[in-house]
């Protein structure tokens, strides 16, 4: 495997992070993360669709006029969603209940489709797989992130394994009971950006206006 | 009546999708910058989600619900797995739509939404709209009260997001949480706000 290739599978993990950094695929970052199962279930969803979508996408992008490509890319998503969908109804019933409306939203995702638009229409297809499984990576590290941070904090369990044990059984640890709700995830999501752009300089934003430093010394 | 507007405060409140559910994401962070540009978009979801929830509630109640084809005598066919492609469909060709009827008869409001409107198809918010209504099945009636409401309360968020945004421009921020860090930090607080809401009955 050549350099180029790596960079198109580990850029999206920190350099180039789809949550953290493109503000891509957001939503359902936050809505389904307050335990670690879903979560997991959602990543692999999200990555085989994003990795099967962007081929289909790539191997007809000589053919797809440019005045409909959006319709057509939908769906493309949109089919590759419903197997999904289907899929998961299927075999993991209890999860697709707890996933509820998100599977369906894969759809738009925003990833999927910035990625079929910005990377698949350019590129031939096996590097779009690539790109599509660096980006579902990306997203996926994120999301398990908070996830792990959610669930462990908010419950002291990790896939309903307890971990640490409650007061209420006679342990130490008692619940984070805002870890559990929604809010709590916009603050783990903001601060790991906080974290992130502390390691990685290059990704601070400009701020669009500077406080002036007052020389108090040379006022007295 | 009565039923209808506890419907319609709900669904701006209460289950509020940009804070209680997350939906429309991406665009509430991306667009947010400024109150005008927050306006023009929260408009414009307003009138798609109200025209959209109730459209795809027609097709789930009559063509895509098990045992709906009844009327067309396939009482056994249940299409419901066509679902998710058939809101879509309707979500972009009505968003195509209403920007060539706009572009027609008030040109003044289409320069003003400018490229937000085709942005609105891949919006989560207006597809996690019809999504609740599916799996809450609600009647015609109630979808429309809560197309329009959850509309509603996606452009209240939206607005209040970019009215805190306006101001945040000039606080010392840490370089780190510069832009993106301190609005998902700033919307978590308004998430806080909204969830005083849950609970309330009406």
């Amino acid at each position: 495997m050549d350099i180029q290739t790596k960079k198109v599978v580990t850029d999206p993990l920190f350099n180039n992070n789809p949550i953290a950094l493109q503000i891509l695929g957001v939503c359902s970052a936050l809505a389904v993360t307050s335990k670690l199962a879903p979560v997991l279930v959602m990543c692999l969803a999200l990555t085989s669709v994003l990795a099967c979508s962007n081929v289909a996408v790539s191997l007809i992008r000589n053919h797809i006029p440019g005045s409909i490509r959006i319709i057509v890319q939908m769906v493309i998503i949109s089919s590759l969603v419903i197997i999904v969908d289907q899929i998961l109804k299927a075999f993991l019933f209890e999860i697709s209940k707890q996933l509820s409306v998100f599977v369906g939203l894969i759809i738009t995702n925003c990833i999927v489709l910035g990625r079929a638009e910005a990377y698949a229409m350019k590129n031939s297809p096996g590097m779009s797989f690539l790109d599509g499984i660096g980006n579902g990576l990306g997203y996926s590290l994120i999301l398990i992130l908070v996830a792990t941070i959610r669930e462990l904090f908010g419950s002291g369990r990790l896939l309903d394994y307890p971990v640490w044990t409650l007061v209420t059984d006679g342990g130490w640890f008692t619940p984070i009971g805002i870890m559990l709700l929604p809010p709590s995830a916009f603050f783990i999501i903001g601060l790991l950006i906080w974290g992130l752009r502390t390691w990685k300089v290059e990704q601070v934003e400009k701020p669009e206006y500077r406080i002036q430093h007052v020389h108090r010394l040379e006022v007295t | 009546m009565g039923d209808y507007l506890t419907l319609f405060i709900e669904s701006v409140f209460v289950e509020n999708l940009a804070l209680a559910f997350f939906l429309g994401m991406c665009t509430f962070l991306a667009v947010s910058k400024k109150i005008e540009t927050a306006l023009g978009l929260g408009a414009a979801v307003i009138v798609v989600q109200g025209i959209t929830v109730p459209t795809n509630n027609l097709l789930f109640q009559y063509f895509l619900k098990d045992g709906a084809l009844a009327w067309a005598g396939l009482p056994e066919v249940d299409l419901s797995f066509l679902g998710l492609i058939t809101y879509i469909g309707v979500i972009a060709a009505m968003v195509q739509i209403l920007e060539m009827a706009l572009d027609r008869f008030v040109p003044a409001l289409f320069n003003a939404l400018g490229i937000f409107l085709p942005l609105i198809t891949v919006n989560c918010a207006i597809l996690g709209g019809t999504l609740f209504m599916v799996e809450r099945d609600y009647t015609f009636g109630q979808s429309v009260v809560y197309g329009f409401g959850s509309g509603v309360g996606w452009a209240l968020a939206l607005v209040a997001m970019a009215g805190v945004r306006e101001k945040l421009r000039y606080s010392d921020v840490p370089d780190g949480l510069q832009g993106l860090g301190i609005t998902f930090i700033a919307c978590g607080l308004m998430a806080l706000g909204f969830m005083a809401f849950s609970g309330m009955k009406f």
